[in-house]
């Protein structure tokens, strides 16, 4: 798919941000066993916002070793509690990471994500840029490959960036980059002269960027295009016709809902030439 | 719409259905006997500077009524609303953004302002925005005769003495935001807001269930993805800086 496609799963990233460890110990009568149970029984079920599970420290530590447990997203630390804070399915990874995978459409700036933005505006140093979150984030023009204060990058308000978060939280304004840390574009940067434009929502686009994404890899035996994903629902295509672009932004933005199943049998009635 | 004693509460029935609208982040519908309320949600997206809060997210609601513009009536439901939300949402992971929510009435036969609540409650957990509980809205009226009618139609409200509505929090059943219209002894309101605190037992009951049904219809858990999801670290990455 070439450099574009960046295919590791940046869901991780989010643990960066959301670690925190509660540390149990695994005691024969007290309840805590039963709540970490309990905790890992509900892997695979679906939790709602406000289900809590405590782990509480008993009064004489038995020498057997502390559990750790780390929360991902969805899931959130008050005190000796974890609690849900949106609605999905418990997810676990071994050893002891745990996450609710929920669904959005809206996206969240999360640090080190690479994700498509449209240059807004250019003022002094900076360009703003849309990400679809709910501030614009700032991309220095300094922050491209090569760009030095007489060299500046060729950056028109309405072009398309990929570009990744250096600094993304709830208090600051999110900053973009274009190069990674050791000064390369490594993929990044403007693209998009023709091609098209749209939004998925984030499970689809983590479902494309996963490593062996079933979906990327029956899309591959259609025809030949190029396409990148951001982690913000945008994905641009581009093919060497406007119909086939069309054909696969279409059949992208319809296999959201659908099986495994239904989806190879639309891409083969599509490979096939009948739709 | 039942007459009930001190035994279970009986409600309508009730439906509900999530993420049937494609523009908004989150929507839901809901749907109590005849009353139904259309429910969309956006954020957290870019605010006024004017309207921002440096440290939590802000809050608007809008009701639509069926026809005709929103009147006094509609921004006293709006301020209800809006207080239960703001009491059981997070704003504080984000903040200087804005949510909005916007009820639409569809049809309105009673306890429109708990199917406001509910339907507001299924729309902001669609839109995936963090909350510390659910909450569940009951409306309880007591008729000429003292009975405690819990989920009334228009016309048993239109003949109530006393008519309450009452949002019931997920963890621990209180009472997080009441209206009341009518005269009512200090007895007869304990009374019904332990018939709402035993009624939203249901709700929940029901929003689990409906929410299970449809996080199946959007997760298939047989999908490759799903595995691929649980083999990967991105610590092994030798790309991730």
């Amino acid at each position: 798919m070439g450099e574009l496609q960046r295919v590791y799963f940046r869901f991780c990233c989010f643990f960066l941000v959301f670690l925190c460890h509660i540390y149990c110990f695994p005691y024969q009568k007290c309840t805590f066993t039963d709540m970490l149970s309990c905790f890992k029984d509900k892997v695979g079920d679906v939790l709602l916002p406000g289900d809590v599970f405590s782990f509480q420290m008993p009064e004489s530590i038995t020498d057997s070793k502390p559990e750790k447990v780390v929360c991902g997203p969805g899931l959130r630390r008050n005190g000796d509690e974890v609690l849900v804070c949106k609605s999905g399915i418990l997810r676990h990874k071994q050893p002891n990471l745990y996450w609710i995978d929920s669904q959005q459409r809206r996206y969240v700036p999360g640090k080190g994500e690479s994700v498509i933005g449209i240059i807004t505006a250019k003022s002094g140093d900076i360009f703003k840029v849309d990400v679809g979150g709910s501030e614009q984030a700032s991309l220095s023009y300094l922050a491209f490959e090569g760009a030095t204060k007489r060299n500046r990058p060729n950056v028109q308000v309405g072009d398309l960036v990929y570009s990744q978060f250096i600094i993304a939280n709830k208090d600051m304004e999110p900053e973009l980059v274009c190069i990674d840390s050791c000064g390369r574009a490594n993929g990044m940067g403007v693209f998009g002269a023709g091609g098209l434009l749209f939004k998925v929502s984030l499970g689809l686009v983590r479902r494309l960027l996963a490593p062996q994404s079933e979906i990327a890899k029956d899309l591959e035996k259609m025809f030949p295009f190029e396409i990148v994903v951001g982690m913000n629902g945008r994905v641009w295509v581009k093919s060497k016709t406007i119909q086939q672009t069309l054909i696969v932004a279409n059949l992208l933005e319809s296999c959201e809902n659908m099986t495994a199943q239904q989806r190879q049998t639309l891409f083969r009635r599509v490979a096939d030439g009948s739709i | 719409m039942d007459v009930c004693g001190s035994s279970s509460p009986t409600l309508r029935e009730f439906g509900c259905e999530q993420n049937l609208l494609s523009r908004p982040d989150g929507s839901s519908s809901f749907v109590q006997g005849d009353t139904s309320v259309l429910a969309g949600v956006y954020g957290p997206a870019e605010v006024k500077v004017s309207k921002e809060i440096y440290d939590r997210a802000t809050l608007e609601v809008v009701v639509q009524p069926k026809v005709g513009l929103p009147s006094v009536r509609e921004r006293a439901r709006e301020q209800c609303v809006r207080e239960t939300c703001e009491a059981s949402l997070l704003s504080t992971l984000h903040p200087r953004s804005s949510l909005t929510l916007v009820l639409q009435v569809v049809h309105d036969d009673g306890s429109l302002l708990s199917c406001f609540l509910n339907s507001a409650c299924m729309a902001l957990m669609d839109a995936g925005l963090p909350m510390s509980c659910l909450f569940a809205g009951v409306t309880c009226a007591i008729d000429t005769d003292g009975q405690v009618i819990t989920d009334p139609n228009a016309a048993q409200e239109k003949e109530s003495r006393a008519l309450m509505t009452f949002a019931i929090d997920s963890t621990e059943r209180r009472v997080m935001m009441s209206s009341t219209r009518g005269s009512f002894t200090v007895h007869e309101l304990q009374q019904c807001i332990a018939v709402s605190q035993k009624a939203s037992d249901k709700i929940f009951q029901f929003y689990r269930d409906s929410v299970r049904r449809s996080q199946g219809l959007r997760w298939f858990p047989r999908q490759i993805g799903d595995e691929s999801r649980d083999g990967t670290d991105v610590r092994d990455d030798p790309e991730h800086h």
